[in-house]
């Protein structure tokens, strides 16, 4: 006997506000839909009414974690059409910002995988140490989110050698705590265990499905946009990509932990061989007519802006598409067969942007006829009975560090 | 004395719901977290993050509310018991930010709901919640 499940608008797991429907057979998850557009702000049609100075702040509103991504790869568009080279010393901030966003953003991830899989503590510890890194990103930039630091032509402040000292101390002791997690996590079998075999998305599935980021990464594909087709200057940063073979979410934090040391050894490069010189150059106003496609890797997968320029000040037509929307149908994938309690679990581990309020489910009996109305923290609850019963020294799973 | 009773733990210890209206970048909404997390740490001031709109006072707001989402957060509105406190956090929630002019978004979320207070700020940093709040309690004393 089937029955329906509907999920959101309003879900704390999803970036935006989205609805899901589910159909049921007992726990398991046969089939499932996404609804969206209860977040669509008409964007690109704004863009087109503004100038491209205004829209490298607006571009930046896309998205509030991976805020720089959106302005990054939207300028670097823009260069492209005006021809610009931008200033050397800008790119390596601009790539640092980057860097840095991705720590604060995988910190953010691994914080609310832990408090999706019963681990409160461990949320509370990775946001207590995000901090650290949006203070970094305050002094550079002024702003602990919207950090507006891209600006044609290279970035809008410089880095100075205080700053640069502060930031490599702060390093150090993110460096450690992120080993005492790595620590914490492998001595948690439970933690492990929860993670191990939700949530699979095989090899075939995430090329078939067009996966991308840590979820493609997790699969077993090498594929990084920094790598394939390096941007700025990371094509002068040595760096590995880190990927997985588990397909499962305990790939994805394995992917995403890896993302974080090698985030800290690029920035200490970064900050190391900081050039001289000036850290911005001068940008024409107007642009040529032409057309760019620009990629750029956020911390959740390969971000696109097409951008068309007809001469004048505007951009004649901006297409974003953003990594959690391609990774929308890998999603339903990891969905299907798998079980109602592993719900949060699975959408956390594509992407958590809005994560801890709490939201409703509810669930419509077919067979009876009445529906049921559950809590987040119920379901939540669920999830971790669930758990309580997997027998974790029968299923041998390590902690891959 | 019941009646004062309430009013003492109202005011001692709001329960919130966040509410993202949808027309927002979810910058504020990592910041109202980042609240409530070990260095701002709101819960101190008896502040407790709510899951259903039937047990909080005081729903906080963040972005701009999209037509599409409009129903949906006059319901949840509607369905906080009175008295009802609506704090409009963050320049989206205030006027719409970037997004004035957009033919799916509101200019601000006092278009549909009545406000009580406004933290300005793109993103507002936490410790202007923290004010906002108390400011608030205060005036409900
Ligand atoms: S006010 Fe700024 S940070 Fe907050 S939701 Fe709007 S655009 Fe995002």
């Amino acid at each position: 006997m089937e029955y329906k499940v509907s999920l959101g608008p309003q879900h704390p797991a999803l970036h935006e506000a989205v609805s899901l429907r589910m159909t049921l057979d007992g726990e398991v998850i046969r089939d499932a839909d996404l609804k969206l557009g209860y977040s669509h702000r008409g964007i690109e049609k704004l863009a087109e009414e503004r100038s491209y100075i205004q829209n490298i702040y607006l571009t930046e509103r896309i998205c509030g974690i991976c805020s720089h991504s959106h302005t990054t790869c939207f300028t670097q568009g823009v260069e492209q059409l005006m021809e610009l080279v931008p200033a050397r010393r800008g790119l390596f901030i601009r790539t640092l910002i980057a860097e840095l966003e991705r720590v604060h953003s995988h910190l953010l991830w691994l914080g609310v995988a832990g408090q999706e899989a019963g681990f409160e503590s461990f949320f509370m510890y990775t946001w207590r140490d995000r901090e650290v890194v949006l203070d970094i990103l305050e002094w550079i930039s002024g702003n602990r989110v919207h950090y507006a630091m891209n600006i044609f032509g290279g970035v809008r402040r410089d880095i100075d050698e205080l700053q640069r000292k502060k930031i490599l101390d702060s390093l150090d002791l993110l460096k450690k705590r992120t080993d005492y997690y790595l620590n914490l996590a492998a001595s948690e079998p439970t933690f492990v265990g929860r993670l191990a075999g939700v949530g699979k998305l095989s090899r075939e599935d995430a090329i078939a499905l067009c996966a991308v980021g840590p979820t493609l990464r997790a699969s077993g594909i090498a594929s990084d946009v920094r790598k394939d087709d390096p941007y700025a200057v990371y094509g002068e940063i040595p760096f590995e990509v880190a990927t997985a073979d588990s397909c499962d979410v305990l790939g994805r934090a394995v992917v995403r932990v890896k993302e974080l040391i090698s985030s800290y050894a690029m920035i200490e490069f970064l900050l190391k061989n900081l050039p001289e010189g000036p850290f911005k150059v001068k940008a024409p106003r107007k642009v040529k007519p032409n057309e760019v496609y620009s990629r750029y890797e956020a911390p959740r997968g390969e971000n696109v802006h097409y951008i068309k320029s007809n001469g004048s000040d505007k951009p004649e037509r901006l297409k974003v598409r953003a990594p959690t929307l391609a990774n929308y149908p890998a999603t339903i994938a990891m969905l299907k067969k798998g079980f109602i309690a592993d719900i949060p679990l699975i959408f956390a581990a594509i992407d958590p942007c809005i994560c801890c309020a709490e939201r409703l489910v509810q669930l419509d009996d077919a067979r009876r006829g009445d529906s049921r109305v559950l809590s987040f923290s119920q379901l939540r609850s669920m999830a971790n009975e669930r758990a309580k019963k997997i027998d974790f020294k029968k299923r041998k799973i390590a902690w891959p560090f | 004395m019941i009646e004062r009773l309430v009013h003492w733990s109202r005011v001692k210890s709001p329960w919130v719901l966040h509410l993202n209206a949808g027309g927002g970048c979810n910058g504020c909404d990592i910041e109202i977290l980042a609240a409530l997390m070990p260095r701002f740490d709101l819960e101190r001031f008896g502040v407790q993050l709510k899951g259903t709109p039937r047990h909080a006072d005081v729903m906080i707001c963040t972005g701009a509310i999209t037509l599409q989402n409009r129903d949906r957060v006059l319901r949840i509105y509607e369905q906080v018991p009175d008295p009802k406190f609506v704090v409009a956090a963050g320049a989206c929630a205030m006027a719409g930010c970037v997004y004035r002019g957009s033919y799916h978004t509101l200019v601000g979320i006092d278009q549909l709901l009545p406000v009580n207070a406004y933290v300005p700020g793109c993103p507002f940093r936490p410790a202007a919640l923290i004010d906002a709040v108390v400011k608030l309690l205060n005036s409900v004393k």
